[in-house]
């Protein structure tokens, strides 16, 4: 079932492009991968799926059963979230608030959406604390859950890696996975770690002026512009 | 010369040592004196009833405003709030009429868009000396006649020297506006912490936060018109600033960060009241004291706490 399709979108701000031609198509239960160099364009994309920014140019469609606002998202932590008071169940039932319309308080069904959630995260144990005195890999599963919340199908992930140390990395990877194959949710995944979008992704979108890139990862490591940035990451990683 | 040194040190020992007698002699007083102002002047009781409304809205606002960095907004605003007073005192209008319109319309215009920092650093620093500057000489200019200039503008920009120089209409305005602001941040407090916590999460799930950043700024500029009676101009800032940072130091949760910093505000404002009854001081800066007071004795109990857990 094809949730949201881009047919020759051009994104930017103040009518400059930063990236355009972008025609791609997002299935239920994918794993997509957006990956491109730094300034390629990743994050003004991310943004324009979002709703966030408008389009430039070109055709988003969000189809039936996904509505525009009910797309989960894990943005990069901001400098006020560092010291912001919050317990972690205040955190993640805020992501509920979409859901709530003008009611000044969360409903049952809504607590029952973040319980589960926690649940599903390993994170229950750690609702009445403080968010800000978590560790980072903590912090994120905080904001997956509440991502999880205001969603009933996709969520967009921003760099969800930024910052963790390689345990912690390899551990929110492995839980992204099983959110997608076991829960069928449908990852789309902002990404400068392309080593960890080709193990973990089934689709790549790679942004670059130009050319872009949109297939499947096994098309992806064939093609030539594939071929390309692997070989160029490979180089920086070593 | 040494001898005048002396002579000047000593007159100055002799001086605090009349102060702390006179406090002495006021604080023996001081029930006679309570008891007298809250049965002889009813308007005691209202002003202390307008202290509690505006010290609540002050402080549930004030949490909103430290944690999204912009308590400067709040002082700006005070200060344009007292330039917008001025031109209505020169025409003779209700002063209200005038400054709460203006201020609104100011912090729509600073608090827009949110992220896109139109409200800079500099350009409250600019807007807030100017508003001062431009309020005070416009005074100076046409109330030449007016014998009592200087105690006009200090009242404005220190309140009301003595609580009982409300009027009856200010204090009737005054409770329905907070009465106001409370409700509105009551009912919406959930989305007021989504917008606080993380903006781009809130728009991208759909929550209108272009909405509630003008509803917080509207908030914003009535909380300050009300609070200029209370405490005036200059000291708003410390009524909006004091009671979230003392929250924040005892408390992780925002439900018990925005209930203890209005508790602590309440509280603090009932007591600079008494305090300025009993020894005849000005009621805004004593207020400030007692949460300048508050504030000292957070950070000493977050100090220990932290100690202990060491």
């Amino acid at each position: 079932m094809e949730l949201l399709r881009f047919e020759d979108v051009a994104v930017g701000y103040e009518g400059k492009p930063v990236a355009e031609h972008l025609s791609f198509a997002v299935h239920a239960g994918d794993y997509l991968c957006i990956v491109g160099e730094n300034g390629a364009g990743k994050s003004t994309l991310m943004k324009t799926l979002l709703s966030l920014q408008t389009p430039l140019s070109g055709k988003i469609t969000y189809a039936g059963a996904l509505k525009k606002n009910e797309i989960g998202y894990l943005p990069q932590q901001t400098e006020i979230q560092r010291d912001f008071p919050a317990t972690v169940r205040e955190v993640v039932l805020s992501g509920c608030l979409n859901r709530s319309g003008l009611r000044p308080f969360y409903s049952g069904a809504q607590k029952q959406t973040a319980k589960k959630w926690m649940e599903r995260l390993d994170i229950t144990k750690l609702q009445s604390k403080s968010y800000r005195a978590l560790s980072g890999g903590q912090q994120q599963r905080v904001l997956l859950a509440r991502a999880l919340c205001a969603t009933k199908s996709v969520i967009v992930l921003d760099e969800p890696v930024a910052g963790l140390d390689p345990l912690v990395t390899a551990d929110l990877y492995a839980l992204i996975g099983r959110l997608n194959k076991e829960d069928g949710i449908t990852i789309i995944m902002v990404s400068h770690d392309l080593s960890a979008a080709l193990t973990y992704a089934d689709h790549i979108l790679q942004v670059s002026r130009g050319s872009n890139f949109f297939g499947t990862t096994e098309d992806y490591r064939a093609s030539e512009l594939g071929k390309l940035f692997i070989g160029k990451a490979g180089d920086s990683d070593a | 010369m040494l001898n005048a040194h002396d002579t000047t040190v000593s007159s100055a020992l002799e001086n605090i040592r009349s102060v702390f007698q006179s406090m002495g002699v006021a604080l023996e007083a001081a029930p006679a004196k309570l008891d007298a102002y809250f049965t002889q002047f009813k308007f005691v009781k209202f002003a202390l009833i307008v202290a509690i409304l505006i010290a609540l809205c002050a402080a549930l606002l004030g949490v909103t405003l430290v944690l999204k960095r912009y308590s400067m907004i709040g002082d700006g605003l005070s200060h344009v709030a007292f330039g917008a007073m001025t031109v209505a005192m020169i025409f003779s209008l209700t002063p209200v009429y005038i400054s709460m319109p203006v201020t609104v319309l100011t912090a729509v215009l600073l608090l827009r868009g949110g992220k896109r920092k139109l409200g800079g650093d500099s350009a409250i620093a600019m807007l807030s000396v100017s508003s001062l500057a431009l309020g005070y000489l416009l005074l100076n200019l046409f109330s030449g006649s007016s014998s009592n200039l200087s105690g006009d503008v200090c009242s404005i920009l220190f309140g009301s020297t003595s609580i009982l120089t409300l009027r009856e209409s200010d204090v009737i305005l005054c409770a329905t506006l907070a009465a106001v602001v409370i409700f509105v941040y009551i009912f919406f407090h959930n989305q007021i912490f989504a917008v606080t916590f993380d903006e781009d999460f809130a728009k991208a799930t759909g929550t209108k936060v272009t909405a509630y950043h003008l509803l917080i700024a509207v908030i914003t500029a009535v909380v300050i018109v009300i609070s200029m009676n209370l405490v005036g101009a200059l000291l708003i800032s410390a009524l909006i600033v004091f009671p979230a940072l003392c929250a924040m130091r005892l408390f992780r949760s925002f439900r018990g960060v925005i209930i203890s910093a209005a508790i602590i505000s309440v509280f603090c404002a009932v007591f600079g009241i008494l305090l300025a009854i009993i020894f005849s001081t000005p009621v805004g800066s004593t207020i400030v004291a007692a949460d300048l007071l508050a504030f000292v004795i957070c950070i000493i109990i977050d100090a220990i706490k932290r100690g202990t857990k060491r």
